[in-house]
């Protein structure tokens, strides 16, 4: 099976990756054989068989429900693009 | 000063314990060899220039010698992978998306080795956001192979293989997701393992694919990766994957660990078609050492081995998609310059910040990972990902490692694969089973091929079975010299 330039700029959208006009066939071409090479997984029988997830079937650890965390905030907004008044500025999406 | 460079971190931690040498001079030395070569082999991203930070910490680790508070690790030079995050260094992650990002915290694996001493002196390049298996695909260049500076170093750990096996740095971490250790050690000619998976803790380790990621070490000798794990393993609260297990002395079984009545599993495919022929007569070679010392071989079967890279590069794109979403140039990183809206901005943001090989596996782990085929892909590798593990668990019932190459060729030019995704994943057909299933490898020099390049030799045991493999690999280091050898191209 092998993706069209229609599906490869769906996909892009998905991904919020802007594609270049000329970009979307070579990017394609490259995705269909990497796609090609993982689709032989699909030939491989595995009723019965449960999905893995982590590689020693551990589960998640539990941790009393205490406040663990110091306020980092400024530290962590020191390496925004753009900051103001302990906020993120984004561009506007409500008019 | 010359055998300063040459020596393990074994024999320098002696030196120093004996006050034969200082934590400053070393350093010193490092620093002036890391700044002639850097140029030629690009092994680091950052350095300190200006040689004040490292040596204050070498400094500040004489201090503790004399003190009598030292470890066998303080005041020893080493760098790390630039996917650790550091306060000191700007992480960069070999893109263009953090080529300023300064962390406001160590990663866990760095405040380990701070604290047992060691000296940080810089930050190694590689393959971007480690997705490659050549440590081409960087936004700051190629790393140069120093066996052979026309050639790849292997990655995605290829700085800090390349700085080690250069003798710029006597270790360096690194980080292993399909076989970014292992593959990088094997083609540059050193020794690196990949712990088993929740040993070493991945906070601060950016993630590329969370179920894969693992920390390690790189350096000459199996002795040395065991004084390294000693200080970087242990249970960290801080990774919800990190496994509570008591401390554990890696070096415990180098000099116990019998060969005689060794059980070494062989899988026949390891010795199949598409290997270099070099490198199946180096690896063979081992394995009549292993054999002559009284080890049996075992032959074993691993029946889904050849399916590894194909469930491999459906789970780790999926996840990488996943975790690579965070770079939206809101929170740190790059933002690009216009665009029209907020959607405009993600999608710019990350045309720009993103090289294409990271671009196409977020495009593939969209893919598997989109409705209608979630459950062809993603839920059919997971499911392939469980019968891998099996055939290593019976496998494991009738050896006590299994034995092959770390990859089937040697180094290769620099440009030859990285327009040819689907072969570059092929290389990886050795070490990826092993990181599916979450097993320790190791990679240790084993001879060279009929070009002189460095093959490696693959050692992969059942889970928390380091220093077991570390005690093989020792005995095997004893005897045989290929760990010592001096690449070619950068004499001292």
């Amino acid at each position: 099976m092998s993706l069209s330039d229609d599906q490869i700029r769906r996909l892009a959208r998905l991904a919020r990756i802007a594609l270049q006009p000329g970009e979307t066939a070579e990017v394609g071409s490259r995705l269909n054989r990497i796609l090609e090479l993982v689709g032989q997984i699909q030939a491989v029988d595995t009723a019965g068989i449960e999905p893995m997830s982590h590689a020693l079937d551990v589960v998640q650890r539990l941790r009393p429900d205490e406040v663990g965390e110091d306020d980092r905030r400024e530290a962590y907004q020191s390496v925004a693009p753009a900051v103001e008044g302990g906020l993120y500025l984004v561009p506007k999406v409500i008019e | 000063m010359s055998s300063l460079l040459y020596s393990t971190v074994t024999e320098l931690s002696a030196a120093l314990a004996a006050r034969k040498i200082s934590s400053v001079e070393l350093t010193r030395a490092c620093l002036e060899r890391i700044a002639r070569l850097n140029r030629e082999l690009n092994a680091f991203i950052s350095t300190d220039e200006e040689r004040e930070r490292s040596l204050a910490a070498a400094r500040r680790a004489d201090e503790r010698r004399a003190r009598g508070d030292a470890g066998p690790l303080t005041g020893i030079p080493i760098a790390h992978k630039d996917i650790l995050c550091t306060r000191d260094f700007r992480t960069t992650c070999g893109s263009r998306m953090l080529e300023k990002y300064r962390s406001p915290y160590d990663a866990h694996v760095v405040h380990e080795l701070e604290r047992a001493g060691a000296v940080v002196t810089g930050k190694t390049n590689m393959d971007e956001f480690a997705m490659g298996s050549s440590s081409e695909s960087s936004y700051f260049g190629p790393v140069r192979n120093p066996w052979a500076k026309s050639r790849v170093p292997g990655g995605s750990s290829g700085g800090s293989a390349a700085a080690v096996a250069a003798r710029m740095v006597p270790a360096a971490t690194g980080t292993d997701t399909g076989g970014s250790i292992r593959q990088p050690a094997a083609l540059s000619g050193i020794c690196g393992l990949k712990p088993t998976y929740g040993t070493v803790s991945r906070y601060g380790l950016v993630a590329f694919a969370s179920s894969l990621d693992q920390a390690g070490p790189l350096a000459k000798s199996a002795a040395d990766l065991a004084l390294l794990m000693n200080a970087m393993a242990g249970f960290d609260a801080r990774d919800s994957t990190s496994l509570e297990r008591e401390k554990e002395d890696y070096s415990r079984l180098l000099n116990t660990q019998k060969i005689q009545g060794l059980r070494i599993g062989v899988p026949d495919q390891y010795f199949g078609e598409g290997i270099q022929p070099g490198v199946r007569k180096a690896v063979e070679e081992a394995l009549r050492w292993f054999t002559a010392q009284g080890a049996t071989r075992v032959n074993v079967e691993l029946p889904h081995l050849p399916l590894g890279v194909a469930v491999y590069y459906v789970i780790a794109p999926a996840e990488a998609s996943s975790n690579l979403s965070r770079f939206d140039g809101v929170r740190y990183g790059h933002r690009a310059s216009e665009y029209s809206d907020l959607l405009d901005m993600y999608a710019r943001t990350r045309a720009e910040g993103f090289g294409a090989e990271v671009k196409r596996r977020i495009l593939v782990g969209t893919y598997v990972l989109s409705h209608g085929y979630y459950d062809a892909y993603y839920l059919q590798a997971q499911k392939v990902r469980r019968l891998i593990v099996r055939d290593f668990q019976s496998a494991f019932e009738r050896c006590d490692l299994i034995l092959g190459p770390v990859a089937p060729t040697t180094a290769f030019e620099i440009g030859a694969q990285i327009e040819d995704p689907v072969k570059m994943y092929l290389g990886d057909i050795f070490t990826v089973p092993g990181s599916l299933a979450g097993l320790p490898g190791l990679s240790i020099p084993c001879g060279f091929d009929e070009s002189g390049l460095p093959v490696g030799l693959q050692l992969t045991g059942d889970y928390f079975s380091e220093a077991k493999l570390l005690g093989a690999a020792h005995r095997y280091q004893q005897a045989t010299d290929w760990h010592l050898r001096v690449p070619t191209e950068t004499p001292l």
